[in-house]
């Protein structure tokens, strides 16, 4: 059983001029230990997926209805008491504003104890030793001085850090992370990313990573979902997904972007462009959401929507006329 | 890329196209609400507020033909009559009817509400604009605003009302110099913020002279917060001229005004409230209905404005 | 070689730090700290660096939108950093500038017809209002948006379209120079092609100098002749594209391109962690900049501030490393390849 079954997941929000459908009818699962990405562009339903899985949906204005089984444990159905029990505990959350998510007001320390005094029942000196060790996992210098420290002494790096720490204090066994390296520049970026990495290995947690950015997903995905327009439209391994990816939208996104290196091998061709822009989600849509950007789209495509299929082992996407290999049996 | 990526949708017989299943909706439909009712039905509070305002100023205006007598006309025989069929809010010791008394009462706490907010507006407008423009002018004209906060403009309208005759024109005059810091100072940060906008510096670059920068990209951009402030001013404005009347430094007796018939009213607080009562309930639900439409405009019109007001 | 369009020399900005009841000037913060640089006409020069490198404030600096500390700013041949804001009206048409954020780009409570009309009457480009009207229906054009859009509100666009009015408006002017200041950062993948596309054929066809500052060096690659590299106030490198992502000969650079990370799951890449964060523009550290944060530092670099030089044809470096034998020189040769992925 996996860790992590989301199935049927939909996120609406009442808006003044009509219903949102931010996700709609998403399905996928985290195995325990594992790295899963979910990318996609703004306003594709991903953060709000996190969001969702945290309940951290304010209803109203959204509503969630599907499952969302943790551990066997549908969080849709438990109380708000139960789902506090679970939130920073079991399962974690990183944001992409380090500072925002900080209390400014609270040492580092305090803030990283604060979590396991309520979950863990730690004492406080317990909790401070363990916040020194935290600090020290994630690659902070002179954990025992920058335990005592507010936020605003801490660069945007070391912050994230110890976004990090708070959300591994507690083991949790499943690690959201919305767009962890957005907001850092490429070397401190880099710096994280190594370090996600390396906790990985050391902590065990799965972990969702939402992010847009193609090459951070390469670097730290195992299994790679693709969102647009509040829904999967393909999913694969990471390797399979950026080798040849299936749907067409996945096929643009690889290749509007440039790649770094092109001027050494002489492949600067033209950047493959996206047309048009994004649907409304207020409307319901009739056929495939990508239909009105899709190079092949058919009147068969704007008519019905395409199911999620099994384009090759473990490669699933959503599109009538994506080529298929016979599945092995 | 490899072959993966090259789609033949001629290649794919009809027969293996599979549809997704349909997600239902998980909540009702929102009815479009079009035109005004719309607007209102989305806007609780500007309607409401507005509304009542509204009413106010029909009030107001409309005061001789809404049943009511001479609100100075004394009759020392009916005194302090309770409220009644005939005497709708009862009479004051003088004789007087409160119900016409109150009615146009309204028009002083109105007037001087809208003035104020128009001309400490207007006031605050170009002060801030200058001093969010003009670098050298900046301090010094910020010190004597800071300055004049430093006194509660209460205190400073009561001074100023104390160097003149009491009038309706003289309460504006002196609530409005007492607001002025306040809108001067708001406008100024306004201004700020503004001047550090990426349209701003394009506008610049564009070769557009300073007078035409804030003409066109600075004013336009300061109507929505100055609408809101403007609303918050007339509430204050209107509570001020209350209290100026309340203590005899407002309006003159002879012109009825809701603070001076609570004045009137006071001496005979605990034998016959309704005197005191009546102005007091017109100008709190007056005042909530002014905050009530500038809080619902300052959602309506700026909802980022609204985290930092 | 041709005249250049812009040249900077030793410009220099440094932004005062006001504290205390007096607002006395307690320090300075030293955005741009000795830059120099030259675009000829018709080229891209694409300014790299992290946030607070002080690239932005070059841009801002060229366009003269503050007054700089030290330097100049020569503008096809006539010095602009010290002109009189009357004679400095007519040399803005010459360069325009695209701003990162769509959104705050654009007055919202103007149509986009007197948008892109301002510049047009400013610098006194159409003869009449018939003249003007036709000129902004071309820019629609040229920029690829539907020529009855131009009564809309800039709230009615989205991000990407936002952009192409402010593309717009920059061509409105008939520039020679173009400064992008990140101004495909904001958008989405799909709209960032677009937009990179757009600006390219504009470049073609209308022959535009362009200085596109950016932190995203994949976009930088794909988009430029030359390439700056700055960190902390300073240009640490400059060189042709293909030179400074073949062989990069500043140690920042090579830590940079090593930091992308690149759509190529298990690519094959020797990478350069850097320790640490930027140090503060305030004080920044003596001798070397990136001393306190460089994998080869020695101690040289600790007390002596490199210089620019060249090392190669139009490759200049601010570095020590090129003083020693090359064997001792971790940066000799072709070091580039190695830090970007391998296929």
């Amino acid at each position: 059983m996996a860790l992590l079954e989301v199935e049927n997941l939909q996120t609406h929000f009442r808006a003044p001029d009509g219903v949102n459908r931010a996700v709609d009818g998403l399905n996928f699962h985290v195995n325990a230990g594992e790295t899963v990405a979910i990318v996609g562009e703004s306003g594709c339903g991903k953060s709000v997926t996190a969001m969702s899985i945290l309940r951290l949906i304010p209803e109203p204005p959204g509503k969630i209805a599907g499952s969302i089984r943790f551990n066997g444990r549908d969080l849709l159905k438990l109380s708000d008491r139960e789902m506090r029990a679970i939130r920073g505990n079991e399962i974690s959350m990183i944001f992409q504003e380090p500072m925002t998510s900080l209390n400014p007001v609270l040492t580092v320390g305090r803030q990283i104890g604060e979590t396991l005094r309520l979950h863990q029942g730690m004492s406080k000196s317990q909790a401070e030793a363990r916040a020194v060790e935290m600090l020290k996992l994630v690659g902070i210098p002179e954990p025992e001085r920058r335990v005592k420290e507010y936020p605003h002494q801490l660069s945007g790096g070391m912050r994230q850090r110890v976004m990090i720490a708070i959300a591994l204090a507690c083991n949790p066994k499943l690690l959201i992370a919305d767009e962890p390296t957005t907001a850092l520049d490429v070397t401190i970026q880099a710096q994280i990313l190594d370090l996600m990495r390396d906790l990985k290995h050391r902590v065990g947690a799965a972990i969702v990573i939402i992010t847009h950015d193609l090459g951070v997903v390469a670097e730290v995905a195992e299994r790679v979902i693709v969102m647009y327009a509040g829904r999967k439209v393909e999913e694969a391994a990471v390797e399979k997904l950026f080798r040849s990816p299936r749907h067409p939208y996945t096929q643009g996104l690889l290749g509007s972007m440039p790649k770094l290196g092109s001027s050494l091998t002489g492949d600067e061709t033209r950047l493959q462009e996206i047309p048009g822009l994004v649907p409304s989600l207020k409307r319901k849509l009739d056929g495939c959401v990508f239909a009105s950007r899709c190079a092949y789209a058919t009147d068969m495509c704007r008519k019905v929507a395409p199911a999620l299929e099994e384009k090759a082992e473990g490669h699933i996407a959503a599109c009538h006329y994506a080529i298929k290999e016979a599945v092995a049996a | 890329m490899s072959s993966a990526s090259v789609l033949n949708p001629a290649d794919v017989p009809q027969s293996a196209i599979k549809a997704a299943a349909p997600m239902p909706d998980i909540m009702p439909p929102v009815k479009a609400r079009k035109g005004l009712w719309g607007y209102m039905y989305r806007n609780p509070s500007i309607a409401i507020g507005g509304t009542i305002v509204l009413l106010m100023v029909l009030m107001a205006i409309f005061a001789p033909l809404l049943w009511t007598v001479d609100p100075t006309a004394l009759a020392p025989a009916r005194r302090t009559r309770e409220p009644s069929a005939l005497y709708w809010f009862g009479t004051d010791m003088l004789g007087r009817d409160v119900y016409s008394r109150v009615v146009y009462g309204a028009r002083v706490s109105l007037i001087v509400g809208f003035a104020v907010a128009v001309l400490a507006s207007a006031i605050g407008l170009t002060i801030g604009l200058v001093s969010g423009f003009v670098r050298w002018a900046d301090s010094i004209v910020m010190r004597v605003m800071d300055g004049m906060m430093s006194i509660p403009p209460i205190l400073l309208a009561i001074a100023l009302m104390a160097l003149t005759r009491g009038s309706v024109g003289n309460v504006i005059i002196a609530i409005t110099i007492a607001e002025v810091p306040r809108v001067s100072r708001l406008v100024r940060g306004v201004v700020l913020s503004l001047r550090e906008q990426p349209y701003v510096d394009a506008a610049v670059s564009c070769g557009t002279r300073t007078p035409v920068i804030i003409w066109r990209h600075i004013l336009p951009n300061t109507v929505a917060p100055m609408t809101v402030q403007a609303t918050y001013i007339c509430a204050s404005a209107m509570i001020v001229e209350s209290i100026l009347s309340f203590i005899g430094a407002g309006t003159p007796p002879i012109i009825p005004s809701w603070g001076n018939i609570m004045a009137e009213g006071r001496a005979l607080w605990q034998v016959k409230p309704y005197i005191v009562f009546f102005p007091a309930l017109f100008l709190s639900i007056t005042v909530l209905a002014v905050n009530l439409l500038g809080d619902g405009l300052r959602d309506a019109l700026d909802p980022r404005m609204a985290k930092r007001i | 070689m041709s005249k250049p369009i812009l040249e900077v020399n030793d410009l220099k900005k440094h932004f005062p730090i006001r504290a205390g009841f007096f607002g006395g000037i307690t320090g300075h913060v030293y955005a741009v700290d000795g830059v120099s640089f030259s675009i000829e006409k018709g080229e891209t020069l694409s300014l790299v660096g992290e946030s607070g490198c002080g690239k932005s404030t070059v841009g801002k600096a060229i366009l003269r939108l503050f007054d700089i500390t030290g330097g100049q700013v020569v503008l096809d041949g006539q010095r602009i950093d010290d002109m009189p804001a009357g004679t400095l009206r007519p040399m803005r048409r010459r360069m325009q500038v695209v701003f990162q954020d769509p959104y705050s780009s654009l007055n919202p409570r103007m149509r986009v017809r007197d948008i892109l009309a301002e510049p047009i009457r400013n610098f006194g480009l159409a003869k009449d209002a018939a003249d003007i009207e036709r000129r902004v229906g071309d820019l629609m054009d040229r920029v690829r948006l539907p020529r009855d859009a131009v009564n809309r509100w800039p709230h009615e666009f989205s991000g990407g379209q936002r952009q192409r009015i402010c593309i717009a408006r920059a061509l409105a002017a008939e520039p020679d120079l173009i400064i992008c200041d990140e101004a495909v950062s904001a958008l989405d993948v799909s709209v960032k092609a677009q937009i990179v596309n757009l600006l390219q054929d504009l470049q073609k066809e209308l022959g535009l100098a362009m200085l596109f500052i950016s932190h995203d060096l994949a976009i930088v690659e794909h988009m430029t002749h030359r390439v700056a590299v700055m960190y902390l106030g300073r240009i640490v490198e400059v060189a042709p594209k293909r030179q400074l992502f073949a062989a990069p000969k500043h140690p920042y650079t090579e830590a940079l391109l090593s930091a992308v990370p690149v759509p190529e799951p298990g690519a094959a890449r020797d990478r350069i962690i850097l320790k640490g964060d930027v140090p503060s523009p305030i004080r920044p550290p003596k001798g070397c900049r990136f001393h306190t944060r460089c994998p080869y530092a020695f101690d040289r670099c600790k007390q002596e501030e490199p210089v620019l030089r060249q090392t190669e044809q139009g490759h200049w470096s601010a570095c020590h490393l090129h003083d020693r034998p090359a064997a001792e020189n971790p940066l000799a040769g072709e070091r580039g390849a190695a830090v970007l992925a391998h296929h």
